[in-house]
């Protein structure tokens, strides 16, 4: 019966996606009008073939990995993805002659650069945070997932939003709001699938056969619901026509750059810093083998930490039409911010200590170890950026950016990369990874190349913030801003090198992992719903 | 559970396990509870010192009376301050006079270099070796003239502008689209410019050519071409091109006519975005000075 719902539904999805094609008033909108038919109609015919067939009983006890699967798979390829894009606009911005003719107004860097940054927080960073707390929840719970194939529609769902989205951008559908860039209908699309996460994510743990809700849980359910209400409230948006993707937003002026700012620094704290350190709360101690280090601090630390970072936004305005008031409280709670957030890289840390010989011995709990060291590193940074002085010099230059990998492909990066080295043999039953010294290239690959990009946006940041407000005897400018893109040179090109290598190491995981799933010996699967106690 | 035992000056754990994962019942490490401590108690104080809490219609203006307009303000007053001699100076004394005096002249070329990289560079290049379309500064090759009271008169009022009434203005007659030549003569006066400086692309249509442009064009180009500076109309003897001087953009230039515009740079005109005297003076003391000046 239901699936007759379903085939109902998806019919008249793929038919209104048809219609709304045939009216749209520009191509981003038809081409994303028949990627949605596209997709309805594949679903649809999916079901139509289950549908009237003898219904197999799934097994309760045992854990919903397929989706998991599903978004290791994703996380990987996504991965390279928003890597290689990174990649070629950093070699863009070194080389503007990459630029093409003949791809301008679609693969220009103004196109690509808000593609990159999709793909890497949320086509990359998404599927991580879904497939990892879809792994962690059931194991931390003892149950299976909550709602049967929901997880699966949140899996699809979520696909489809980057599809939408990334064909959007070249194709000119943006809000031009950083990291919010989706147009309407692909925002109305995530509220749902996201609705939808958090009621997977929260029936899980409601049936959860575990006395307690384990810290990784809390930080994982935070950054669902935080997402949630930011992603709402920074896309409050009316369409022009529903056959077009423009919108006009609600804000305007300094409120709309606000609203933003809440938003995009939230996207840091909870997407990149709660729902990472979920990831953290698991897979370190599970790969050292150790219990964490303080209960204690993981609790005080998870509600300072979410408390304090909701308020941070302002300091992304410091010095533009943002009340002074607004900019104050903006950077005194970044500040204050800094010790919770440590409070996450004392307790991975300490977690390994009576473990620190497996440095020696284990790759993937140095990838860990090195990961939670670039989080500290960039939560110090960021408060120290988010004061008014300093921030006089960094703001707009190159810094940010510096800032914004080094915790990207650090922390974000490498904790990811160590949990899918964890997570692959596990869930396909392989006794161990095809090759551990591969895990060491694409760490030291990794780790190189992160020096090698942060370090040059620091020169590089630092350099043109001086030069900008370099003045004579006379108090005159010195340098037009040109003169500084053009002393950039330099640091652009190590950049990319930084980027290519860190794209060649990910390349090299993906191998590893795709020899583990081929050749890895297979061992009897441990998926069962079992309490630990 | 964890394969490697857990030692046994461990501290306890809580109890809980979760998949195998254990937590320590350690405290919190002293120096981190103080830290935030101590940035706690920095953060209310620096909100008394500073704006910080909004109320209904207004926010606490801080112990300090400190705000970023008005840090701005004030640095930009410290400045003017420590100018206005020089600024006063430079605004008020005779143009053709500033050359002469060497220490107010140095003033108003690095005050004028500063302009220029801000407010001209964008289309003039940083370098001042322009673009097509945006002549080169460097040369001494100029379109409404090159002495100080000409590059003076150009910043001040600009060129075919809506901001000054006496922006240089004049219009080259679009030949082509007007349909004031035919295509065989506005393809035969563009072989004679092009002879006029290098090699035509037809020789034949160069002597047709010449009569097109005595009867169309010498009465603002001049007999020889040698332009003529009251009109803006720029030599064509010259290999110097504004717009490019193959046949191709030559006939472009013939058939729909060029008009590049410059704004309006004095504060009389564009009060919000345009410059003081004493800027407009210095950056046409410094274009004066990089070469092409008369």
């Amino acid at each position: 019966m239901f699936n007759y719902i379903k085939l109902i539904v998806l019919g008249l999805v793929a038919v209104m996606a048809m219609i709304a094609a045939n009216y749209g008033r520009d191509l981003a909108y038809q081409v994303n009008a028949i990627t949605v038919a596209l997709a309805a109609i594949i679903t649809f015919i999916f079901v139509l073939r289950r549908t009237g067939e003898p219904e197999i009983p799934t097994d309760q006890t045992r854990y919903l990995d397929g989706v998991v699967r599903a978004g290791v798979i994703a996380t990987a390829a996504w991965g390279v993805v928003g890597f290689l894009v990174g990649v070629i606009i950093a070699f863009q911005l070194a080389f503007p002659v990459l630029n093409f003719e003949w791809a301008e107004g679609y693969l220009n860097f103004g196109k690509l650069r808000p593609l990159h940054t999709s793909a890497v927080i949320f086509a990359f960073g998404g599927n991580a945070l879904i497939a990892t707390s879809l792994y962690v929840v059931q194991r931390t719970s003892a149950a299976r997932l909550w709602g049967g194939n929901l997880a699966w529609f949140v899996f699809w769902g979520y696909q489809l939003v980057i599809v939408l989205a990334a064909t959007g951008y070249l194709l000119g559908a943006t809000q031009s709001k950083e990291y919010a860039e989706p147009e309407w209908y692909v925002d109305i699309w995530l509220t749902i699938v996201w609705v939808a996460y958090l009621a997977v994510f929260m029936g899980t743990l409601m049936k959860r056969r575990e006395p307690h809700i384990y810290v990784a849980n809390w930080f994982y359910l935070s950054f669902i619901l935080t997402v949630a209400l930011l992603h709402l409230f920074n896309n409050l948006s009316i369409p022009v026509s529903i056959y077009g993707s423009k919108s006009v937003q609600v804000f305007s002026g300094v409120q709309d750059a606000m609203t933003q700012w809440w938003y995009g620094h939230n996207a840091v704290g909870f997407f990149l810093t709660a729902g990472f350190l979920g990831m953290m709360y698991y897979f370190v101690p599970k790969q050292a083998e150790r219990p964490v280090f303080s209960y204690k601090l993981s609790i005080i630390h998870f509600w300072a930490l979410i408390f304090i970072y909701i308020w941070a936004g302002p300091h992304h305005l410091h010095y533009t039409a943002l009340p002074d008031w607004a900019s104050t409280l903006g950077m005194v709670f970044s500040i204050v911010l800094w010790m919770p957030s440590w409070g996450g890289m004392i307790n991975g840390l300490m977690t390994l200590s009576g473990a620190w010989d497996k440095l020696r011995t284990d790759p993937i709990i140095r990838m860990m170890v090195i990961s939670v060291g670039f989080y500290g590193m960039s939560t110090f940074e960021g408060p120290m950026m988010s004061i008014r002085a300093v921030n006089s010099l960094s703001h707009y230059t190159d810094w940010t950016i510096g800032h914004v990998h080094s915790g990207a492909l650090g922390w974000n990066g490498m904790i990811t990369f160590g949990a899918l080295y964890f997570l692959v043999p596990k869930l396909w039953n392989r006794e161990r990874l095809y090759s551990l010294s591969l895990v060491s290239w694409h760490f030291w690959l990794a780790t190189i190349g992160i020096i090698l990009y942060a370090a040059s946006m620091w020169v590089t940041g630092i350099m043109e913030g001086l030069m900008w407000r370099e003045v004579d005897a006379n108090g005159f400018l010195v340098n037009s801003f040109a003169d500084t893109v053009a002393a950039k040179f330099p640091m652009y090109v190590v950049r990319g090198t930084g980027g290519l290598m860190f794209l060649t190491g990910a390349l090299i995981m993906c191998y590893n992992l795709w020899m583990t799933v081929r050749a890895a010996p297979r061992v009897e699967s441990a998926n069962n719903a079992v309490p630990a106690e | 559970m964890a394969k490697r035992p857990i030692k046994k000056e461990d501290v306890p754990t809580t109890g809980h396990s979760w998949d195998g994962i254990q937590e320590f019942d350690n405290p919190m490490p002293r120096w981190w509870l103080w830290t935030f401590y101590a940035c706690i108690v920095w953060a209310i104080g620096y909100t008394i010192a500073y704006p910080a809490w909004p109320g209904i219609s207004s926010a606490t203006a801080g112990y300090l009376g400190f705000s970023t307009r008005g840090q701005v303000a004030e640095a930009i007053a410290e400045v003017e301050t420590k100018l206005a001699p020089m600024n006063d100076k430079l605004a008020s004394v005779e143009l053709a006079s500033i050359a002469s005096d060497e220490e107010l002249k140095s003033y108003a070329i690095s005050s004028g270099a500063a302009v220029f990289k801000t407010w001209c560079a964008q289309c003039h290049g940083s370098g001042a070796a322009g673009a097509k379309g945006y002549p080169n500064l460097l040369d001494d090759d100029w379109l409404w003239g090159g002495d100080m009271e000409a590059i003076h008169y150009t910043i001040t009022h600009g060129i075919r502008n809506t901001d000054s009434d006496e922006a240089r203005a004049t219009e080259m007659p679009a030949f082509g689209r007007d349909e004031l030549l035919e295509k065989p003569q506005l393809e035969a006066v563009v072989n004679y410019v092009m002879s006029l400086s290098g090699t035509p692309q037809d020789a034949g249509k160069v002597e047709e050519g010449a009569v097109v442009f005595a009867d169309n064009c010498a009465s603002c180009h001049g007999d020889q071409g040698e332009g003529m500076r009251d009109l803006g109309a720029p030599k064509l003897s010259d290999a110097i091109w504004l717009f490019g001087g193959d046949y191709a953009a030559l006939m472009e230039t013939v058939t729909n006519s060029r008009a590049g515009v410059m704004p309006a740079w004095s504060r009389d005109f564009r009060p919000a975005q345009g410059l003081s005297e004493a800027q407009i003076r210095a950056v046409a003391t410094y274009v004066h000075a990089l070469g092409g000046g008369e």
